[in-house]
This record gives structure tokens, sequence and C-alpha cells, in this order.
């Protein structure tokens, strides 16, 4: 049976659809089969953070509507093995995600997918519950920075309420934190939250840290999932994310200052 | 300037990290209004309270109100039950 994860934060620009390509991205290049779901109907734009754009014939929506089946909709990745996307509606409003539509594809989805994951838009409207309702866990991506954290936290309140777990009292939705956009050096310096400080307000697990970096616009200008920017330290943090999250026990990379000399220490701008 | 507040960064004000996280903590504990721990009990007592009313009045299920309360290390839990006008009670026996 199929793993369903949500990829939401309530907040918009956080990262949540560079963190759902990256991690989709990386589950299929370890070998599971892996869908990628786009909810942001009206706005869809995983299909250019995931560089198939062009490809883009049928949607969510139009399967929803039984317009088209999951295999005219489906785009396969031609990078990576095992990776499916399936890209929002850019037409249609978000009213056509209904919970029974939304159900019938997933289910569908999770006898030929072993993670189904489910990029959620911002805000808390319909298509963020709707991505969210059927998940069995969840990225909570969040900036280290009060609007967002905030609203995280009203995001994992609606988390264990208005899912589909919490209202069948089922094992609740397990909660993973990605906190991205993290500059060690700002948070050292008292500027900016620090890992432990959101931590310590969220209450939840940490999955994984992603630093900010002028990787993650370069990758997305070019339409590849910062992951495969192997060589880059967001690349590399998604990677190590995914690795966690398929049970590997790693140290968290990029949450402490790297130690400069007395002459950057003096004259190093910032 | 650069070079002086690398120099004096540890001033002797809250850095405002710290000023976030502690209008963080306050705001989100507001908001959560008890979620984590709120009792999944709540609804089931609502509907019982609600039964042992209606052997002697007859009263709407909108017309009850059941709220918990956190003050400090106090739980309240408040009940209210609005009764019905007179000539409305006389119409159940």
């Amino acid at each position: 049976m199929a793993t369903v994860i949500v990829v939401t934060s309530g907040k918009g620009g956080v990262g949540k659809t560079t963190t759902s390509a990256s991690f989709a991205t990386g589950l299929a290049q370890r070998g599971y089969r892996t869908v990628v779901i786009d909810f942001d109907v009206g706005l869809r734009n995983l299909d250019l953070i995931m560089g198939c754009e062009r490809r883009v014939v049928y949607d969510f929506i139009n399967v929803i509507n039984n317009e088209a089946n999951l295999n005219q909709a489906l785009i396969r990745d031609k990078r990576v093995e095992n990776l499916y996307i399936l890209p929002a509606s850019q037409t249609r409003d978000k009213e056509a995600l209904t919970k029974d539509g939304v159900e019938r594809v997933l289910n569908e989805l999770r006898q030929n997918f072993e993670y189904v994951v489910c990029d959620s838009p911002a805000g808390i409207e319909r298509g963020a519950l709707m991505a969210l309702y059927f998940a069995d866990e969840a990225l909570v991506v969040t900036n280290p920075e009060v609007s967002s954290v905030r609203d995280s936290d009203r995001i994992l309140g609606i988390l264990a309420s208005r899912s589909r777990r919490a209202e069948q009292g089922d094992i609740p939705v397990k909660e993973h934190l990605v906190l991205a956009r993290y500059a060690p050096e700002r948070a050292h310096r008292g500027d900016m939250l620090s890992v432990d400080d959101v931590l310590e307000i969220l209450g939840i697990s940490l999955l994984g840290v992603i630093p900010e970096s002028p990787a993650v616009l370069q990758s997305s200008n070019a339409g590849v999932p910062v992951i495969l920017e192997d060589d880059s330290d967001a690349g590399s943090a998604y990677g190590d994310l995914v690795d966690r999250f398929l049970g590997k026990s790693l140290p968290h990379r990029f949450v402490t200052v790297q130690k400069k000399g007395l002459l950057q220490r003096l004259f190093g701008g910032s | 300037m650069g070079m002086f507040d690398n120099f004096f960064s540890r001033s002797p004000n809250k850095s405002t990290a710290a000023v976030a996280k502690e209008r963080l903590q306050i705001i989100v504990t507001h908001e959560r209004g008890g979620r984590h721990r709120s009792p999944d009990y709540l609804p089931a007592l609502k509907k019982e309270l609600l039964e042992v009313v209606r052997k002697y009045v007859h009263v709407d299920q909108s017309q009850i109100k059941v709220h918990l309360d956190r003050d400090g290390d106090c739980e309240v839990l408040e009940l209210n039950i609005t009764l019905p006008d007179e000539e409305q009670r006389m119409g159940v026996s």
C-alpha cells in the first residue's frame, strides 16, 4: 500500500513546490515508484519546477471529471526512472477538487505507486484542505521567520483536526518539519530564528534543514529539481532529507556557522 | 559600520531573533487554544449532557454550549444552556 505525503505550509513562497519536486525526485532516484501531484488548481507551477511544462496535455481535474484517464494525464519524468507528475489544471477553479474525486484518483494511484506526494497550494482553502485530507504523513515547510512559523502552526492544527485520519480517529498524520531558507550565520548572530527556536515552538520532529542557496533559483530557472544538483548545498540537503525520511540516521548539515578566518570576519561584508 | 557591527554585535539589547521567538510563543499558544490537549471527550460530554437536560426540559442542540478554557494552571469547563421561554416549555411534558 502506498504512502500519501502532503507537502504543506500555510504560507506561500516558503518552498513547498521546490520541496515537493526534490522530495519526489529523491524517492524515485532511490528506486521507489513515485508520483507527485500539483493541487494548486489555477496556479500550477510544479510542471515548471519539474521542467515538463510543455508536455502537459491532460491534468488532475480532467481525471477527476473522467475526461481523461490517469495514463493519459501522468507525465513520465525523462531524467529519473519511476517518477511521474500529475499537473494541476490551469483553467478550472478549485471547486472542481471534490473530495470524492480526489479520493478516487488517489486510490487508483495507491495501486500503482509506492509514494504519492501532494504539493499543496498556499492558504487554508479548498485546494490546501484537499491536499492534506488523505495524507498519511506531512512535510511542513517552514522558513525561520515569524509569519511562516505561525502559519505552520496553524496548518499543524488543521492536520490534527481536519485530515481524514483525524476525523476517523485513526493514527494521526505523521508530521515532519522541513526548515527551508536557513542561514546559519544570521541565526548565530541573533538576526534569524535558529533551528532550535523553530523546533521548540512547533514541537515536531526535524526532517531536514535546507540552507538559503542560489542553487534553488538556478535550478528552477532550468526546470531541474535542485536535488539533481547534488554538488550544491541545497541539493545535498534534500538528498539527506530523503534518506532520513527513508529511515537513515544522518546528522543535520548546514545548521552551524562555517568557521571564518580573522580577516574575513573583520572585512567580509554582510 | 560593518566592521563595528561585527565587533559589537553582542549588545545588551535582546537580539531580534529572541524577540521573534518570544512573540511567536505567545501568539502560537494563544491561537492553539488547547488544540494539543483539547480533550476528545468534549463532543461526547456535550451530547450526554444534552440528553440529561432533555429529560426535563426541551432544549435544542444549538442551545447548549460547552467550552473549555485555560487560565494559567486552572482549567475551567463552562456549560451554558439557554432554556426556552415559559410557553414553549409548557409544550413538552
